[in-house]
């Protein structure tokens, strides 16, 4: 009797121990299910957002013909929209470089009466329109704009030359520098700044020689975003400069003309600015990476 | 000498200090966490501004609300050696410590000969091409100290010299430490969380309390305060030192 109860009590005892071992096992292997969905639905994510990305890009070299794309090369209203917009976005980008690395060091590190509201104002191209970017430009530096009337009055006419271009483009593109300088010097401690003050530097030698260079790769990073926007700008440039070949007419103005009349010009003239924006920025990046390289070996 | 009485609002309470420290003397700064340590060596650098008082330093005036005087950092000629010790990661050890002449304009040679001088004492010469920020916890201190005694200056400030190393590594560095300040014969103070550096770096010890001297004296009353005893700042202390 006293043996048959032990069996009993042995035979419960394995069978709570065979149901929690399954509870557990059930435990494992949906928190595994869910851990592997978790992955394959991350994993799907991204390849749609790739292919969202590659796609246009792609279909844009499968749909040109590589005859025409060749020919496009030599063709005149090509080769001035080109230099124009190399011409224009790189003095963009260096008048945002000067320019901006002063806000921005500013914004970084001091604390002023209408900090915020200076700040705002440095972003709020970024948020604009373009097509309003330009129409705000032609009111302001137009003939009959604010400032325009009275440079007018001095022979200084600004719309629609290649200086507005230059204009529009500082206009769209300074805020993708400043915003990515600013981050860039408030991410350098203090302390290396304190440190060089208290050996005798003064705050120019210490901006030269210790703030800069630490903070180089993301001016470098933020000097290509506001080439590339330069490059890509369109809607301010044709509301602001217009569109005269050789003048004003920019790469994407040069395609929006050709699309009107033949379909594979204009994206002939893509595939070009395509390949050029990343011959620049592949350039940019490997100089500057040996560059940098350079200074902290010696 | 260097001669401190500064009051400056902090965000909690009101840093006010008087206190001096003679030439070829440690003194060593402990107290609480946010007790106004490393802000009353920012201020004595002039990294940071007092609300009013006077700074001198060998009888020249750094800091004077009333004269309305404000000597900028740079012409302070203060050695401050930073917690985190501020090398600059950019530069090899070489470019560290010759960073200071750099800004003085002395000739390249001269600099080279002055940097050689210091980096062989501080035995970094065979690392003197190495990046600063690849160095190891000892070595980066040793190039710091370098970089603020190459100026030559005339008050030495150090922020927590010792936190950074291992322990075994602080005991022999508190030794070194001690007899290359000694070598400078300038007033020095030292801010430390660890009272073993009170001991064996400092000859007089300071404790903040609140932005207040709450104990001035020599090391070992501060260490007798340090070890267990009532607080100075309590109404029954009754020690030997002089309270504040």
């Amino acid at each position: 009797m006293a043996s048959n109860q032990a069996d009993i009590k042995r035979y419960g005892e394995r069978c709570l121990a065979e149901l929690a071992n399954l509870e557990h096992k059930t435990i494992g292997i949906s928190s595994r299910t869910r851990e592997a969905s978790l992955k394959v639905g991350l994993a799907l994510l991204l390849i749609l957002a790739m292919a969202f990305i590659a796609l246009p890009v792609v279909a844009l070299f499968l749909k040109s013909p590589l005859d025409t794309t060749l020919r496009s090369l030599h063709d005149p209203v090509v080769i001035d929209a080109l230099r124009l917009s190399l011409m224009t976005s790189t003095i963009t980008t260096i008048t945002v470089v000067i320019m901006g690395t002063p806000i921005a060091y500013v914004s970084a590190r001091f604390h002023y009466f209408g900090k915020e509201l200076a700040d705002s104002l440095i972003d709020l191209p970024v948020i604009m329109p373009p097509a309003v970017a330009g129409i705000a430009l032609l009111v302001a530096f137009g003939r009959m704009g604010i400032v325009g009337h009275y440079l007018d009055g001095l022979g200084i006419s600004i719309a629609f030359t290649t200086l507005a271009v230059i204009i529009a483009q500082v206009f769209v593109s300074s805020p993708f520098y400043i915003r990515q300088a600013r981050t860039s010097f408030e991410d350098v401690d203090l302390a290396y700044e304190n440190a060089a003050r208290t050996l005798g530097a003064s705050r120019v030698y210490t901006f030269f020689h210790i703030l800069l260079p630490m903070a180089m790769n993301g001016l470098i990073s933020g000097a290509i975003m506001a080439f590339a926007r330069s490059l890509g700008e369109f809607g301010a440039t044709i509301m602001f400069a217009g569109n005269f070949q050789g003048r004003t007419q920019t790469m994407p103005l040069a395609i929006y003309t050709a699309m009107q009349g033949d379909l594979d010009v204009s994206i002939c003239l893509a595939i070009i600015l395509v390949a050029f924006s990343f011959v620049v920025i592949f350039l940019v990046k490997t100089l500057t990476r040996r560059r940098v390289y350079k200074s902290a070996g010696n | 000498m260097l001669e401190i009485d500064i009051r400056k609002r902090l965000r909690d309470y009101e840093l006010d200090v008087k206190l001096d420290v003679a030439r070829g003397e440690i003194l060593m700064l402990v107290g609480d966490n946010g007790c106004g340590k490393t802000t009353l060596l920012n201020l004595t650098a002039g990294l940071q501004n007092p609300d009013a008082g006077k700074i001198s330093l060998e009888g020249r005036v750094l800091y004077d609300s009333a004269l309305k005087m404000n000597v900028p950092p740079e012409a302070r000629n203060i050695g401050y050696v930073f917690q985190s010790y501020a090398l600059f990661p950019h530069m090899s050890v070489y470019d560290n410590v010759a960073f200071g002449l750099c800004t003085r304009n002395l000739s390249k040679s001269e600099i080279k000969l002055r940097v050689k001088d210091h980096l062989e004492a501080a035995g970094l010469w065979e690392i003197r091409k190495a990046k600063a920020s690849d160095v190891s916890g000892g070595q980066k201190q040793r190039i710091a100290l370098a970089r603020a005694l190459i100026i030559g200056p005339k008050l030495l400030l150090l922020d927590e010299p010792l936190s950074a190393l291992d322990v075994r590594r602080q005991a022999h560095m508190r030794k070194e430490l001690r007899e290359t300040i000694r070598a400078c014969s300038v007033p020095c103070i030292i801010v430390t969380h660890d009272l073993r550096d009170v001991a064996c770096i400092g000859d007089r010890a300071c404790l903040l309390d609140k932005g207040k001297v709450a104990l001035i004296g020599g090391s070992d009353e501060v260490m007798i305060w340090g070890a267990g005893k009532e607080s100075p700042a309590s109404p029954g202390y009754s020690g030997e030192a002089k309270a504040i």
